[in-house]
């Protein structure tokens, strides 16, 4: 009998739970332009095993972030994901030849994307992916399609930080396992025991929103994000100290599908359609773009 | 034996304790009100902070991570006690060579740390070539913990039975294993329910160490919803009260389960009641040796 | 072998930091759970109501849960301001406590009744009931749970791997930063965990073992 009650009251609970549901987002995110994602057709890439892979799925699995507004965001009363990345994401999807609006997205951490991808639980990966030396040991890179530097976000009423050379004896903030902590580490700009690492950028953000750390960095593109969602309650100090290709990663073996890659990312930035993504996204945030040149390595 | 172990109060320790009470009850109410004080003073319960809650796709992605953690938990819990039951037994083989490695890798197993194991399965292995899901790393390492630990707890009941029954069995001429499968395993099994059950109730919990790893389970929900800034303003805090709920909610339904098996149990009469000094021990015995983890983790 | 040797400065380090986090939690959560022990056998019900409430919350919710708590939704309070290490202690401190409480209570528990009972017919007080009867009794069948709760503390260390504080799980992201191999480094992280855990486990079978005929 007892049993029969506790069903019962779950079960209201979630009749009760999904009865009442508000649909779309309190935020506009805005939508990428009409007519940008034209599915090509009759794609092939000889020798790719990824793309056979893909032929025989008939969509896309593509590794992003989901916790950087403007790059990489999944809004959450949407389930939808928006931003540069994304467009590129779908860009790249549209000129394989498979529908844009088919992708599988997949939220993969920084420190996890070798190993996504490797593993082959994506089959490419856009998400403020840095291409060095180090990585191209384990990944293949196309790309850049964007160049961003390393930067500082501070809180508004913050003077004290002007750059990298003013952060000793400051607690800064990055993502585990990512470049610019690594950078913070080499060039010693602070004490190690001042460097704390998470596994996202938005909990680096709590930690300044709540004064517990005095910076988060990492780069610009994904910093000017975080303060416009912010509304003013902190700024990019803007001094960028590094130059990030970001790359398209992709399974390392797997040369055929990166001329591809390469290709498409060349004829969009030759044409207008990168111009058109990052005026969408990025480019919301006034500062102008600067295109990359693709490296064929 | 609490309650034994002062006297009755007389009419002076009545007033004491009443005293105390009512300070006690202060305290406590003092704490809890201060607790809520700060979440109002802070604007944790301001309509923006609790509107997560309304949204459709929030309460299905909520549902779905739920879903995730009891995924998790049913495959991991049937695997467990697979791997328990089956190295129970090789411990308790008559054979030095299949009694010494099993215990070998059962105490290897219970000494090392669940979140090592999963970084073990999710980041170690693919350099060997070896590709795992989150999930499956997750199972697998819950697998391998709890069921190290199951496999004790298995021993100590089967230990704990009266010589007799397994005498009577090989007198009926049962061989070896129609003893263990008829005879002892049924018998210890229900003996060790409850014991069973609170080592289950700490495989849930540990689901949430996938949060680690990058499992979508309901504590990574919590974080990507709580520290949501561009729709509701980072509701960390409602998000985590509600998370906590739920996981209390999920284990006091297990452990109620078990004190309703344990209460069906005592009415059954097919249960052998040893003398309670006897039982006394067993029970010390699964406390202690029989079960280290299994009291915390 | 060469991950362990190339790395050994690191190794050692973060088992330091692992070590020390171990103990200072470690006190801190016997004192704690003695305390809500000492509350859970009161005889004022609102204090036994109290720590009851304290375990069943604290004991059904995983520590992961309690982490992520301290280190992202607390700082939101205002309330005081806390370092990830402080509040790493502060989680693994609230999570063991709950756990050394029953174990002390449990332990009491197992003193049979007549000891109190005969204790009281010879006049005791309550504390010298407890001090000089009860508890050197019951300390007897704690210690070894007691082990396996501390066994389980210096593990549970390892959660704090995602929460910026510095020990024996961060080696993974250390190793994986500088290019190593993850899985070796993984193994001897694991190794010595079992090389720690072992002798424990094995002092609790003694003290079992020595103790348990105790009664």
């Amino acid at each position: 009998m007892r049993v029969r009650t506790l069903a019962a009251v779950l079960l209201t609970g979630a009749l009760a739970l999904t009865a009442c549901g508000k649909e779309g987002s309190p935020a506009d995110q805005g939508a990428a332009p009409a007519g940008l994602f034209e599915v090509a057709k009759d794609v092939k890439v000889d020798g790719s095993p990824t793309f056979e892979k893909i032929k025989s799925r008939g969509s896309l699995i593509v590794g992003v972030k989901e916790d950087q507004p403007g790059l990489g965001y999944k809004d959450p009363t949407t389930n939808k994901y928006s931003g540069f990345d994304i467009d590129i994401a779908r860009l790249i999807s549209a000129k394989l030849g498979f529908d844009p609006e088919k992708i599988q997205f997949k939220t993969i951490q920084s420190a996890a994307r070798e190993q996504a991808l490797i593993n082959g639980d994506v089959d490419y990966y856009v998400g403020t992916y840095t291409i060095n030396a180090g990585r191209k040991e384990k990944v293949a890179f196309a790309g850049p399609y964007f160049v961003a530097g390393q930067d500082l976000l501070v809180k508004k009423d913050n003077a004290d930080i002007t750059g990298p050379e003013t952060l000793k004896g400051k607690k800064v903030c990055s993502v585990t396992g990512s470049t610019p902590i690594k950078k913070i580490r080499d060039n010693n700009y602070t004490e190690p025991e001042n460097i704390q690492e998470f596994q996202g950028y938005s909990q680096c953000v709590t930690k300044l929103l709540n004064g517990e750390v005095d910076a988060v960095t990492t780069d610009d593109a994904i910093l000017k994000g975080y303060a416009a969602a912010e509304e003013g309650k902190l700024k990019v100090v803007g001094k960028t100290f590094s130059s990030e290709p970001y790359g398209i990663g992709l399974p390392k073996d797997d040369k055929a599908l990166r001329d591809k890659v390469n290709d498409v990312l060349q004829a969009a930035l030759d044409g207008g359609d990168w111009q058109k993504i990052y005026d969408g996204t990025l480019g919301k945030s006034g500062s102008a773009a600067q295109k990359p040149t693709i490296d064929r390595y | 034996m609490s309650m034994v172990l002062f006297d009755v109060p007389g009419p002076k320790a009545r007033v004491r304790h009443k005293i105390m009470a009512v300070i006690g009850i202060a305290a406590a109410l003092a704490g809890v009100a201060y607790v809520v004080m700060r979440f109002v003073a802070t604007d944790q319960f301001t309509a923006r902070r609790l509107d997560w809650i309304n949204y459709k796709q929030i309460q299905l992605s909520l549902v779905e991570a739920i879903g995730n953690t009891l995924s998790a938990f049913a495959v991991g819990a049937v695997l467990a006690l697979a791997f328990g039951a089956i190295f129970a037994a090789a411990r308790l083989s008559d054979h030095a060579w299949v009694r010494t490695p099993a215990a070998v890798i059962v105490e290897i197993f219970r000494a090392i740390p669940l979140v090592i194991m999963m970084f073990f399965f999710y980041y170690g292995l693919p350099s060997a070539g070896i590709k795992l899901s989150a999930f499956t790393a997750v199972v697998v390492s819950l697998m391998l913990y709890n069921g190290s630990v199951l496999a004790e707890i298995f021993r100590a009941g089967i230990n704990s039975l009266p010589k007799g029954q397994s005498e009577a069995a090989y007198a009926l001429g049962m061989r070896k294993t129609q003893v263990m499968t008829f005879v002892l395993l049924p018998q210890a099994l229900r003996a060790m329910m409850p014991t069973i059950i609170s080592q289950l109730v700490v495989l849930l919990k540990d689901t949430a160490l996938g949060f680690l790893i990058t499992f979508e389970e309901l504590l990574r929900w919590g974080t990507r919803i709580g520290g949501d800034a561009v729709n509701f303003g980072r509701p960390m805090i409602s998000v985590m009260i509600v998370v906590a709920l739920i996981y209390i909610g999920l284990c006091l339904l297990l452990t109620w389960f078990a004190n309703y098996l344990e209460k069906r149990n005592r009415r059954n009469k097919k249960v052998i009641h040893t003398d309670g000094d006897a039982a006394g021990q067993v029970q010390l015995g699964n406390a202690s040796t029989a079960v280290p983890g299994g009291v915390t983790v | 072998m060469s991950v362990l040797t190339n790395n050994l400065e690191l190794f050692l380090r973060l088992f330091g930091q692992t070590l020390q986090l171990f103990a200072i939690s470690a006190v801190l959560s016997l004192v704690l759970g003695t305390l809500l022990a000492a509350l859970r056998v009161s005889p004022v019900p609102v204090f036994r109501g109290i720590g009851a409430t304290y375990v069943t919350v604290l004991r059904n919710t995983p520590l992961t849960l309690v982490f992520v708590f301290f280190l992202f939704a607390y700082p939101l309070l205002e309330i005081l301001r806390i370092e990830p290490y402080t509040a790493a202690v502060v989680a693994l401190t609230l999570y063991t406590a709950a756990f050394v409480c029953e174990v002390v209570r449990s332990g009491i528990n197992t003193v049979p009744v007549g000891q109190a009972e005969a204790s009281r017919a010879l006049g005791l007080t309550f504390t010298q009931m407890l001090g000089n009867v009860v508890l050197p009794q019951a300390l007897r069948s704690v210690v070894p749970p007691m082990t396996s709760t501390m066994i389980a503390l210096l593990k549970n260390t390892t959660v704090a791997s995602g929460f910026a504080v510095p020990q024996a799980g961060s080696i993974r992201d250390a190793l994986s930063e500088q290019g190593d191999n993850v899985l070796f480094g993984l193994i001897w992280v694991a190794i010595g965990f079992v090389v720690l855990v072992m002798p424990l486990t094995y002092v609790q079978q003694v003290f079992e073992k020595r103790w348990s005929v105790a009664r």
